[in-house]
This record gives C-alpha cells, structure tokens and sequence, in this order.
C-alpha cells in the first residue's frame, strides 16, 4: 500500500513533501521520490493521501 | 529631508493618514496633488520603509534595485493564470522562474549579487509558489542572508491563505514589507478565478474554497496592518471577470490600511498552457488598464511603476540581470564586501537632494511662465535609471511617461517595447513597433538618436529630442513643456 511520483510530470515544488505525515517523501537524485516502506497512503491520519491533495499536476501522485 | 521629496515623480505611495486625507478632500488622489506624498505628510518610521524600495517608491525605483530568489515553489492554491509546470528562459512573467534554489544558494547568490550591484536595497520572495505556505524554506533563506547583510529590505509576496500562521514571525524577523494577491472580495467572482485550494489538509474546491481564502486573506491584511507592516496588494485585472470588481477590492483594501494597490494585467496566452491561456481569456488593453486605474484614484494608493517582473529577477525595475548571476556563475565561498554598497548609498543620498532642487526650480519657472489652465502634454523618457535622461533611444526596452502641466511633472506609466536597436542598426519593422507604443506621446527624450528614427518619429507626429542628454527628468520635461507652451525653454546646458 503506497503512492509514488510519476517523474515526467512532477514540477519539484516539494509541497508533498513537507504535507506527509509519515516523512516518506525525500529529495533523492533532483527528483522527488517516496519511499514505500513508510507510504500508508495517509491511513489513520487524513482523509486523503497528502501528496495527491497538494500536488498541483493531476496523476501525478498516484497509487503505485 | 524637507517635504518635497516624493512629490517629485508622481510618487504613489503615502501614509494612510495622508490617503485618508486625500480622500476626504473630494476625491483628491494623491497622484493629483503629489506634493501630499512628502515625508512631511508621512511618519517618519514610513518614510524611513518606503524611500529606498522601488516598489514601494516611484523616486526610489529611480536608484535602488531589488532582487528575488525563487527558494519556496510549493504552493498551497491553484490559480487559473498559473501553470506550474511552464517555465521558459524567454519568459518574463510573475512568478516564473528558471532556477529554483536552496536557502543556502539563495544567500550565497544575494551576498554575489550585493557585491556587484551596489543599487541593491531589497531582497524579495516572491514565487514561484507561495512564501507563506512554503514558510520554512523562505524563512531559512532570510535569515542566512541577513548574519551577512543586516541593512538589506526584506520582503515576501504571498496568496494569504498561510500568512496568518506566521505573521508575528515576520515582526521577529524585521520583514515590514508584504505583498497580498488579492484579485477578488466577492467569493462568487473567486470560483471563476482559483479551481482549489489546499487547507487544513484538505483539498477544498468551488465556493467554499473562495470563501476560506477570502476570509484569509482579510485576516491576512488586518493582522499585517494591525502589526505596522506595509502592506502592498497585488490584483490581477481579468476582463469579464474581476475588472469592473476591482473597484470594490480597491474600497475595501484600502478601508483595511493596504498601503499600496498595484493592478496589473493579465498576462494570457495558449503557450503559457494556463486555463486563461488556453480557453482564450484575453488580458486588459492598456487603455482599459488605465481607465480602471484612473477610476481607482481615490481609494488605495495606485502603483504605476510595476514592471510584473520575474520571480529571479536582479537589477533595477526594467532592467534584469538575473542571466549575470546565475547559480554556475556565483562562486562557492563569497564575502560580502560592503564597499561598493555604501559608496553608493552616499552618492544617492546627494543626488536626491540635487535632483529634487533641480525639479523645483523647474516647477517654480514652469509655474511662473505658463497659464495655469494650459494643455498637459505626455513626454517619454528613455533612461536607465537615475532620474536623469540617459539612454540611446534604440538601446531603450521600455520608456517611462511623464505628465507635465502647470502643477508640475508627474510619472504615469511606463510602456514596453522591444530593443528596436539590435547589434548596432535598426530594425524597421521594430522602429514601427516602438512609434505604435507611443501612441499619445507628443515628445521622446532620450541621450541620443539616429537620424532615421528621428524622421520616422516626426512622421508620425513624435518630436525626438537629444539636446537633454544626462539632464534631471524634470527640468528637461519642463523645459519642453514650457517652450511648447509659447514661452522660452530653458537652456539645455541647465543640469
């Protein structure tokens, strides 16, 4: 269970990164990446997954 | 300082007493009666913030420059004239940016900068993204550059919809300049301007989200001007949607103690990929940028000197050096060395006071000479800064306009155009671009002109002038003005 960044339409902006819950998204390689060992696609915190709730590109945070 | 120093151009800022003041006389706007604006008419704790902000002074855009680090990309609401996946070296727009930095760049671009550009005076955040919302990164930046740069202004443009959490840092930090994009009161009108907003871990769309926004961004600028820090408002003039409401945002902003209200124009086209862009919203004319404007006079102070300038943008208001300084050519360890800064500051503070003589005597002969109802006249200038008249008219990217009567020299606008000189001849076809945006203009001033230019600007009915080359702005508009007017121009050699 967990989300990640489609690479070709992520502008960088990095607002996922500071809305998740569980510090699973990390500034790896000039790209913005998460890391589904922590992802809980926000369960038990949010309604909806943060990253997907902010990031400005649509399908661009989506399930993996 | 005596009381004339901002009068001096049109300067369109003033205290709020002043503006309350202006209002109360019928609807006398300050841009009218200049001589209101003088620091005699404005605490001094304002006059100390504003005299060396170009965006916040129309004289100090004469001298200082300003720059921006685009340190905070994320942003919190979705705008329709914003595409945050576009971003284009060739682009020069609000918010768009070719290099995006880190707090310890960004400092370390600043202190390069600093170095080289001694007008320096403001450092600014400004997008893209939202300062407020991407707060840490902003504020992280800041306060790198200010162990090394303790004088320099520091100031962030922000939506509001995060400003109220972290307004009591901005005191603690010395930030007394904020920027609100305010493009609507009516939340109805807002739905057709922002499709969503991300707040309180939500994404909120239609009309609620237009409601929390709004109500943010009044509890935005109450907090601001509740604390003493200026508050400028941006709008973005979008016609059939918020044009003719901009009016009621520029009662209400003003009401509240906005210190400025800046209008700027929609900047829409289908490349830029924006909803504008590509649904064919079309921007203002300048015309009816100026008639909304003109109806603005008697609320919020009106900016008229915002050149909409990119978010990395260095140098003066018209000018950006932002190519010179970017991060592969700033040097991995850099020193401030304050030289060059203060040098500067001590050869502005004397030439203020040299130019503000200049532009009184001319005002006093000018009074003294034409009738008082006489015609005002619309002059271009072509300058690089300074306040003087400095610059090759082929050299000129854009032209400030003045208004001159008997009352005096006002600055109006200032009007684009592309270099029509480029690589040493010019261009016909940009020579005509150049007379199209001179439209109303009777006379061009500038340091020098080619004779086919001159010709073609007679033609159409503009009169070149070089004899006032490295002349103050002021006495050579009213030099001009006074020899249109039947009586005797003042000599050339007069500085």
């Amino acid at each position: 269970m967990s989300y990640k960044i489609v690479q070709e339409n992520c502008t960088v902006c990095g607002a996922c990164e500071f809305e998740c819950p569980n510090a699973a998204i990390s500034f790896t390689n000039d790209t913005y990446v998460i890391d589904p060992d922590l992802c809980t696609e926000c369960e038990g915190s949010f309604d909806t997954p943060q990253c997907a709730a902010v990031c400005p590109v649509p399908e661009t945070c989506v399930p993996a | 300082m005596t009381g004339n120093v901002v009068s001096l151009g049109g300067l369109q800022v003033a205290s709020r007493d002043t503006l309350s003041k202006a209002m109360e006389s019928e609807g006398c706007s300050s841009s009218a009666c200049g001589s209101s604006d003088g620091p005699a008419d404005m605490a001094p704790e304002i006059w100390a913030k504003v005299k060396d902000h170009p965006c916040y002074s129309e004289e100090a855009h004469h001298y200082f420059a300003r720059m921006h680090v685009a340190v905070a990309p994320a942003c919190n609401i979705q705008c329709n004239y914003c595409n945050r996946k576009y971003d284009c070296a060739n682009e020069s727009r609000p918010g768009v940016v070719s290099e995006r930095l880190s707090p310890e760049a960004a400092a370390r671009k600043v202190i390069a900068v600093a170095n080289e550009v001694p007008q320096l005076s403001v450092l600014g955040i400004a997008g893209p993204g939202d300062s407020a919302y991407d707060w840490r990164k902003t504020k992280a930046t800041f306060q790198k550059v200010v162990q090394q740069l303790p004088d320099i202004k520091l100031c962030i443009s922000t939506n509001g919809l995060a400003m109220p959490d972290h307004v009591d840092e901005l005191l603690d930090m010395n930030i007394d300049h904020v920027t609100l994009t305010i493009n609507m009161i009516d939340p109805e009108i807002g739905t057709q301007i922002y499709p969503w907003i991300f707040y309180d871990h939500r994404r909120i769309t239609g009309l609620e989200a237009s409601q929390i926004l709004h109500e943010r961004q009044m509890q935005s600028l109450d907090m601001l001007v509740e604390r003493g820090i200026l508050v400028k408002v941006n709008s973005v003039m979008i016609p059939g949607i918020n044009d003719a409401h901009l009016l009621e945002v520029n009662k209400e902003v003003k009401k509240r103690g906005a210190f400025l209200h800046n209008i700027m124009p929609l900047i829409s086209a289908p490349e830029h990929g924006t909803v504008f862009g590509l649904n064919g919203q079309r921007g203002p004319t300048a015309a009816e940028l100026k008639t909304l404007q003109d109806a603005c006079s008697g609320g919020a102070n009106l900016m008229k000197h915002c050149r909409q300038c990119r978010a990395d943008a260095v140098g003066l208001l018209g000018e950006d050096r932002g190519q010179e300084f970017t991060m592969d050519q700033v040097p991995e360890e850099v020193t401030y060395d304050p030289s060059k800064r203060d040098a500067y500051k001590e050869w502005v503070a004397g030439e203020r006071e040299e130019r503000r003589a200049a532009a009184e005597e001319a005002k006093a002969e000018t009074v003294a000479t034409v009738a008082e109802d006489a015609d005002a006249l619309l002059v271009a200038v072509a300058t690089k800064g300074g306040g003087r008249i400095n610059q090759h008219f082929g050299h000129a990217t854009e032209f400030q306009i003045f208004e001159v009567d008997a009352e005096g020299v006002r600055f109006v606008t200032h009007r684009r155009c592309d270099n029509y000189c480029v690589g040493g001849y010019g261009e016909e076809d940009k020579l005509e671009l150049v007379i199209k945006t001179l439209e109303g203009i009777d006379t061009i001033l500038c340091a020098k002109i080619g004779d086919c230019p001159r010709e073609d600007l007679a033609a159409a009915g503009i009169e070149a002038i070089q004899d006032y080359a490295y002349d103050y702005i002021e006495t050579a508009v009213s030099a001009v003005y006074r020899a249109r007017m039947g009586l005797p121009a003042a000599s050339a050699e007069i500085a």
